[in-house]
């Protein structure tokens, strides 16, 4: 089982927090691999919040095909970040790892947020498919002020790899996942968390309902739509389809992929559009079990489960920091000073979210609506 | 000279050209006559023979033979007489003496073809061999990756959904304060129905027996009230029943319009009358028995309540024509009845038209997916019963559902239509008595809802049909259980209070296979609608062509 460890806090810190929660939730064999996001960064992209990050790793030649499609677009590059890695047993080093910001072509600076936004998407794409036969670049995020690190090993000792340590990469909000992977093979593109167009999410357990769920989002005819190397891509991209494709408030990914029963939903006041939006996404049902935790683009960060409630998750934390993670003693590790009482250990209806800047934590019940 | 036929019994059948024989044995009868008055078609005939015995009197041994007259009880060599092997001879005799044995070297096809006309019958295919749906594993298990869910602890939804549904994008929903609200302007909004995934098929009030179309009716009601079980019935064709129509339980049932219109004079005279609306409507264009052919009641079924109920004379063949005869084209056919039948009423109900397996199932299925009127589209695959067909339709021809259902599946999934339309599969569910095994295989391959026919009479009205051809007298009229006749003597038979009582037994156990089904598979609360990942066949072709695992 894969484990989860979010912090979400108003001051910048090291993802190396994170990698310790991990650590401290380890269990048994423990390195398919460790995937980080980050939101909100500080350091030398601090001043650079408008402007994509493009992340990923490769070969060196992976690297110039990168340099030359980039130049071809009219990509015009402003800061390039690469991890000082040091030799670690255990990692096998990829020949290069990067975080690459740029500008838009000049044709595109004064386009809307959403044309820039597909445009990075089709970017990031095309570099994949460049790059995925020969396994020559991997992309995992092209979005300003988001930067994503992945790679296969124990967390503890890529922290270690990547130079975490040295404080050099600080965020506000950072994702972790401790990959356990049992059943899909063991490839970068499987590692969570997952990221699309602002949105971002990791998940622990099976996804039972994976096919049906990747058919539809296939069927929808989105181009971010794809991958699917792991079953849990398709909670981030749920997420993207129901609140940027289909506007829908927040609270409604909950509706859609753990919807309510038909004698449940007489209770909330939207009972008849609940009602349509059940039927209509009738195959993003996800039935479990899971545990769901992130991001949406404006840095709300959220946890949630499904009805059966077999991988529980925890959020707690307090004013200025929450942690939203698998184990308790994940939050022991990242905040152990807080007052337990507190904790909140979501039940089957909550969605619990916690603001930008992580002043209060909100608990939405789904009865209540 | 006289010719020899006379002489050695030549053009005359031999037993052996019977398909079934019978076994009777002189030590066990005691000659009461039940098996020969219960017999349907009158195989076995009550008869004398003249016995030599040598028998011997007194104390000492003086054999002597003796001519005596015994009764027997012979089978006939008619072969519009041949014994069906229903085995009612059995079942009635008292002292175990008579059974029908069957006869793999029989000729039957061979001679019932008298007077020039086809061998006629009911039942369906009589294909006894293993079918696809019975082939079919559920081999992706949760257990370590994952927990398996307990079917007996964890919340199920055993449900599904009939009516067109709108696609996420055109939902007519607007936020207001953070909440969703349905701006319903200019937005027709079709109307969905929550139904148990499995529903009882078309099967006629004429070609049902009184008893046998109330018990499943009242079995239907219960399910529904009593145990919270939306099941749901369609009526077949040739109308309902005027009470029914007017009653609250309508909302049950799914009314179906086949190509002779029997008994819509009477629906639509009752439509004002309604208090409810019925489930669907079913627009029947093709029957998975029987191809191409429209729907038959022989007049020997025809008495006084059905004449009534369907608005025709008693008494006489009632043959649907194979087609719609008012529409010119498929085009016309959606747009002109499954409109006309939506505005009858007020758009409130779904109207799905209902065909028969065949290679153009996806050209059908295409045309209903650009109308936003069609509320489904049911196949009937080749395993399908009838009450009456010629023999040649229902063993020859037809479209095995499995992969008719997952090529138009695979089809909508493609236009991203796969949640827009549901698909309704039948023709062979529970052909061996693995109702919830074979409708959950369906499901994963693809369909919504699966219907049944012959199951449910084998299995609440014991049903001595099978796919050896056993019994199939569905179209005379003659059914030894009184399920599929109009002959009061016959159908007194049936207690329809007890075919209630198995249907709702059968339901509920569906019910609980069902989730023993979706519960290792770690599905509870959404039914698995082609979740083909959790399918596995023995066979690497039938594999490829469903587009799932082959395993060995």
């Amino acid at each position: 089982m894969c484990r989860l460890a979010a912090i979400t806090s108003d001051k910048h810190f090291s993802p190396m927090e994170n990698i310790l929660a991990l650590e401290t939730m380890k269990e048994g064999n423990d390195g398919s691999g460790l995937g980080l996001t980050m939101k909100n960064l500080d350091g030398e992209f601090g001043k650079l919040k408008e402007y994509p990050i493009l992340s990923g790793i490769g070969t060196r030649n992976g690297g110039r095909v990168v340099d030359e499609y980039m130049d071809k677009l009219g990509f015009e590059l402003l800061h390039v970040w690469a991890p000082k890695t040091r030799k670690v047993k255990g990692v096998i080093p990829h020949e290069y790892y990067f975080a690459r910001v740029y500008n838009y072509p000049e044709y595109f600076r004064y386009r809307s947020t959403q044309e820039k936004e597909d445009l990075l998407l089709q970017t990031r794409l095309s570099l994949r498919k460049l790059g995925e036969a020969d396994e020559s670049i991997f992309i995992f995020s092209f979005y300003p002020d988001v930067l994503t690190l992945k790679e296969v090993g124990d967390p503890l000792l890529l922290g270690e790899f990547f130079g975490l340590d040295r404080d050099e990469i600080k965020a506000k909000i950072i994702f972790a996942q401790g990959r356990q992977n049992t059943n899909y093979a063991i490839y970068l593109y499987a590692c969570h968390p997952f990221f699309l167009q602002g949105y971002c999410s990791m998940t622990n357990g099976e996804n039972t309902a994976f096919v049906p769920i990747r058919e539809f989002l296939l069927s929808r005819g989105f181009p971010g739509y794809m991958g699917y190397n792991s079953d849990s891509e398709v909670f981030t991209h749920i997420l993207h389809y129901t609140a940027r494709q289909l506007k829908l408030p927040l609270p409604y990914y909950k509706d859609v992929i753990t919807p309510l029963t038909n004698n449940e939903m007489e209770k909330r006041s939207d009972a008849e559009a609940l009602k349509l939006l059940k039927q209509s996404l009738r195959p993003l049902c996800i039935d479990g079990p899971n545990c769901v935790i992130g991001f949406t683009p404006d840095g709300t960060c959220f946890m949630m489960h499904d009805s059966k409630k077999l991988r529980p998750g925890m959020v707690a934390g307090s004013k200025g920091k929450y942690a939203l993670m698998s184990e308790e003693c994940g939050v022991d590790r990242a905040i152990p000073s807080r007052d337990k009482s507190r904790d909140i250990l979501p039940m089957k209806y909550d969605l619990v979210m916690i603001p930008p800047l992580a002043q209060e934590v909100k608990v939405w019940n789904q009865l209540q609506g | 000279m006289e010719p020899a036929t006379r002489l050695d019994n030549n053009h005359q059948l031999s037993i052996r050209e019977m398909p079934y024989i019978v076994r009777w044995r002189d030590d066990r009868c005691k000659r009461c006559g039940r098996c020969t008055a219960a017999c349907p078609v009158k195989a076995i005939e009550p008869a004398v023979q003249v016995q030599r015995v040598v028998q011997s009197e007194g104390p000492v041994p003086t054999p002597t033979s003796v001519r005596r007259v015994i009764q027997v009880v012979e089978q006939v060599t008619d072969m519009e007489r041949y014994c069906v092997g229903c085995a009612t001879c059995a079942l009635v005799c008292p002292n175990e003496a008579i059974e029908p044995e069957m006869n793999i070297q029989h000729k039957l096809l061979h001679y019932k073809n008298k007077g020039g006309d086809g061998y006629k019958r009911g039942g369906r295919r009589n294909d006894p061999s293993i079918s696809t749906l019975d082939r079919l594993k559920f081999t992706r298990i949760s257990m370590l990756t994952d927990p398996a869910l307990d079917a007996g602890r964890h919340e199920f939804r055993v449900r599904s959904l009939l009516g067109r549904i709108l696609p996420p994008s055109e939902l007519p929903l607007t936020t207001v304060d953070g909440k969703l609200v349905v701006d319903k302007r200019d937005k027709f909004i079709p109307p969905v129905r929550e139904i148990f995934p499995i529903m009882i098929g078309s099967m006629s009030v004429g070609a049902l027996s009184p008893p046998m179309w109330e018990g499943l009716a009242m079995g239907i009601a219960y399910l529904n009230e009593v145990e919270g079980m939306p099941v749901v019935m369609a009526s077949g064709e040739g109308g309902v029943p005027a009470r029914l129509l007017k009653s609250r339980f309508l909302k049950y049932f799914i009314i179906q319009i086949a190509s002779g219109y029997f008994g819509w004079d009477e629906i639509i005279h009752a439509l004002p009358h309604m208090i409810e609306d019925p489930a669907a409507i079913e627009i029947k264009y093709g029957q998975g028995a029987k191809p191409g052919d429209g729907g038959l009641l022989m007049a020997q079924k025809v008495l006084k309540l059905i004449s009534k109920i369907r608005g025709v004379p008693q008494f006489v063949d009632l043959a649907s024509p194979p087609t719609h005869q008012t529409q010119y084209s498929i085009e016309e056919s959606v747009a002109k009845m499954i409109q006309s039948m939506s505005m009858a009423w007020g758009f409130r109900v779904p109207v799905y038209p209902k065909i028969s397996g065949t290679q153009t199932a996806r050209a059908v299925l295409n045309n209903l997916a650009r109308n936003p009127y069609a509320a489904a589209l049911s196949i009937d695959g080749e395993d399908g019963g009838t009450g009456a067909a010629y023999n040649v339709s229902m063993d020859k021809m037809g479209h095995p559902i499995a992969s008719n259902l997952r090529d138009c599946y695979l089809d909508l999934v493609k236009q991203g239509k796969q949640n827009e339309l549901p698909l309704i599969a039948a023709g062979g569910v529970g052909k061996k008595g693995n109702l919830a095994a074979n409708a959950a295989a369906l499901i994963l391959l693809g369909a919504s809802c699966v219907s049944i026919g012959k199951y449910i009479m084998q299995a609440a009205a014991d049903c001595f049909g099978d796919e050896f051809n056993r019994c199939n007298l569905c179209n005379t009229g003659k059914c030894p259980r009184g399920i599929t006749t109009q002959d009061p003597k016959l159908y007194r038979r049936l207690d329809a209070d007890r075919v209630a009582e198995r249907v709702v037994e059968v339901f509920k156990a569906a019910d609980i296979e069902l989730k023993k089904i979706f519960a290792p598979m770690g599905r509870s609360t959404e039914l698995p609608i082609g979740m083909a990942d959790g399918l596995s066949i023995d066979d690497k072709a039938m594999a490829d062509r469903l587009e799932i695992n082959y395993v060995c």
